[in-house]
């Protein structure tokens, strides 16, 4: 019998590494796949000194692939420098990992993304982006593009539930058009403060949920 | 690594009986020409006579007469059959307007979206959050020009069984000839045609323990289908090609030998299976109607974990099911059953089906729930999402 996963995925897969969250992260990301629905979260810890990733661990409502690729990217990114953790890919994690079904890429590519996120969550929560350009709502649209909601498997903007954007002296208001009981509301609001909250200009985020 | 199967996937296909397998037989042996006339040869002439038998038994089992019986390739072609023919047949004359819910099995769905592509107009039935179809919203979606009803039996994903007894009422009433897929409720539910109106029916013989490639279509005399499949004159003329002999003579043979006590079996093994999990997983939600459903069908959503991650897992451990996850799907859509439910995909994503059969025991029931009970809270370890409780042993 051919079993689509390599030994190698099935072995992440039942004993994923590095699994959980880290308790005061440097840096944090949650990815969500409009395709299939999988989420991905990475935690990072990161040396201030030598700018080495100590520790990492990550999370995932996913596939085989997803759970998979989550793990042997904390084993591939541990003990990295940020610059070099920037550039694992998802060759390199398939590869790592004996191949991946070319079907599963986009629930595959979600946990290096998700260590990108987090290493750019860090460099901005640390003063550590380059070109420091100032929020606009089209800059907040994009990043919310990223926050998934779980009923549709799609993101805020593609489903329209963003309502409403404003940006005013490092205040961000997002307006989402589900009610405050919605079974999923408190994810969403804790993804779009994580996610809008690290820009270098910004204060504070306000959410605002639709009755 | 496995010793043995646990095989839950019955609604996809059964294993086959070996008293079937032994009835088919002398058809591929001895008695293996195609079925003649009465004026061809003797084995020809005996070929026929068993067809002729089988046909019978099928038709006789749901109270109509062998001429309203045809044999097919399975419950697609028989609803494709069904729903494409009576358009053929009724499309100029009387109307363009097909009615059918939006949880139908893919060939009555696709037929009826092809069917669209030709300039049909379709109404897709919504169902409410227990997978029922509103009867006043059938009544009210009835034009002029409506000239067929497709509404299944039971679901193929969550068993729920729909009212074809009133639905067949009001399609009598309004003149509108009413076919019901009834592949996963045939033999397991009945259905008397002295009691329910219905034209079209389609079943099968691989969710019974019969062989594969072989279903049915029953026709209430004078129904209007044209043949499209253009060949030879078999099957009263409605469905060109060889006929499938020993596969009707095992198709039969499976329906005699499920007997009332195997679905009250069934149904206990699903009631088990359901009543534990609901008690013993937190954060579970049951698809379907809980009392109205196919006895061999339970289908539970496990919240804040995916299905393919709960199969693989189940997989490597023995037992065989499926999901209406997404990432199961070659299509990569979620199920559009449990999306009509409510439109939830977080719902689709971790939605497990287990179907039951003859073969399957108490045993295997209680050791499944033990097994995904530790699966679930293995993998909501993992998830980023919602309350992880520990999964109560």
């Amino acid at each position: 019998m051919t079993f689509p996963y390599s030994e190698k995925v099935l072995e992440h897969f039942r004993h994923p590494r590095n699994v959980g969250k880290i308790e005061n992260p440097d840096g944090n990301a949650m990815e969500g796949s409009p395709a299939c629905g999988d989420m991905v979260g990475v935690n990072i810890k990161v040396d201030p000194d030598t700018k080495r990733i100590t520790d990492i661990k990550f999370e995932s409502y996913g596939c085989a692939s997803n759970i998979a690729t989550g793990s042997i990217i904390t084993e591939l990114a541990k003990g990295k420098t940020l610059e070099e953790a920037k550039k694992i890919n998802w060759k390199q994690a398939s590869e790592a990992l004996g191949g991946l079904p070319p079907i599963k890429t986009h629930c595959s590519v979600l946990a290096v993304e998700g260590l990108r996120s987090a290493i750019q969550n860090y460099e901005e929560r640390h003063g550590l982006v380059k070109d420091q350009k100032p929020t606009t709502v089209e800059i907040v649209r994009k990043r919310l593009k990223k926050v998934m909601n779980p009923l549709s498997g799609l993101d805020l903007v593609h489903t329209e539930l963003v309502k409403d954007i404003t940006v005013t002296d490092g205040t961000v208001h997002v307006v989402v058009d589900i009610p405050t009981g919605h079974q999923f509301a408190s994810n969403i609001r804790n993804e779009i403060v994580d996610k809008i909250e690290p820009l270098w200009d910004v204060k504070k985020v306000e959410v605002e949920f639709m009755e | 690594m496995i010793e043995k199967t646990v095989y839950l996937d019955n609604a996809a296909a059964t294993r086959m009986d070996e008293r079937v397998l032994e009835a088919m037989k002398p058809y591929f042996f001895d008695i293996y020409p195609v079925a003649t006339s009465e004026f061809g040869y003797s084995l020809g002439i005996e070929a026929r006579e068993a067809l002729e038998k089988a046909r019978h038994t099928l038709a006789n089992y749901i109270g109509a007469t062998g001429e309203e019986f045809i044999f097919t390739s399975g419950s697609t072609e028989s609803s494709n059959i069904a729903v494409k023919g009576v358009a053929l047949s009724l499309g100029e004359k009387k109307g363009k307007h097909i009615i059918i819910s939006e949880i139908e099995d893919f060939p009555v769905l696709h037929s009826a979206k092809a069917l669209e592509k030709q300039g049909f107009s379709i109404t897709y039935l919504d169902v409410d959050p227990e997978g029922l179809v509103n009867l006043n919203r059938l009544r009210d979606s009835i034009t002029d020009e409506t000239i067929l009803v497709s509404i299944q039996h039971a679901n193929q994903e969550i068993g729920t069984i729909q009212d074809i007894e009133t639905i067949g009422r009001i399609c009598n009433e309004k003149g509108v000839l009413f076919h019901t897929d009834a592949t996963h409720t045939f033999t397991r539910v009945p259905l008397d045609l002295k009691k329910v109106k219905v034209d079209l029916i389609t079943v099968s013989s691989h969710t019974i323990h019969g062989p594969k490639g072989v279903g049915g279509l029953y026709l209430r005399k004078g129904t209007p289908v044209t043949k499209w499949m253009d060949g030879g004159f078999q099957e009263f003329n409605l469905r060109a090609g060889l006929e499938n002999i020993p596969g009707a003579v095992g198709f039969a043979k499976a329906v005699e030998l499920v007997a009332p006590e195997e679905n009250e079996r069934l149904k206990t093994m699903r009631d088990h299976l359901i009543d534990r999990v609901s008690a013993e997983i937190p954060d579970t939600t049951l698809n379907g109607h809980r009392s109205k459903r196919s006895p061999q069908n339970a289908n539970i959503t496990f919240h804040f974990v995916e299905g393919e991650s709960i199969t693989l897992h189940l997989d490597m451990r023995g037992f065989s099911v499926s999901t209406g996850s997404a990432c199961f799907s070659r299509s990569l859509e979620a199920s559009h059953v449990i999306l009509g439910l409510g439109g939830n995909h977080e719902r689709a994503h971790g939605s497990i089906r287990f179907t039951f059969s003859r073969y399957n025991t108490m045993e295997e029931v209680d050791s499944v729930i033990d097994t995904i009970a530790e699966v679930v809270g293995e993998l909501r370890k993992i998830s980023p999402l919602g309350n992880k409780k520990e999964v109560q042993k």
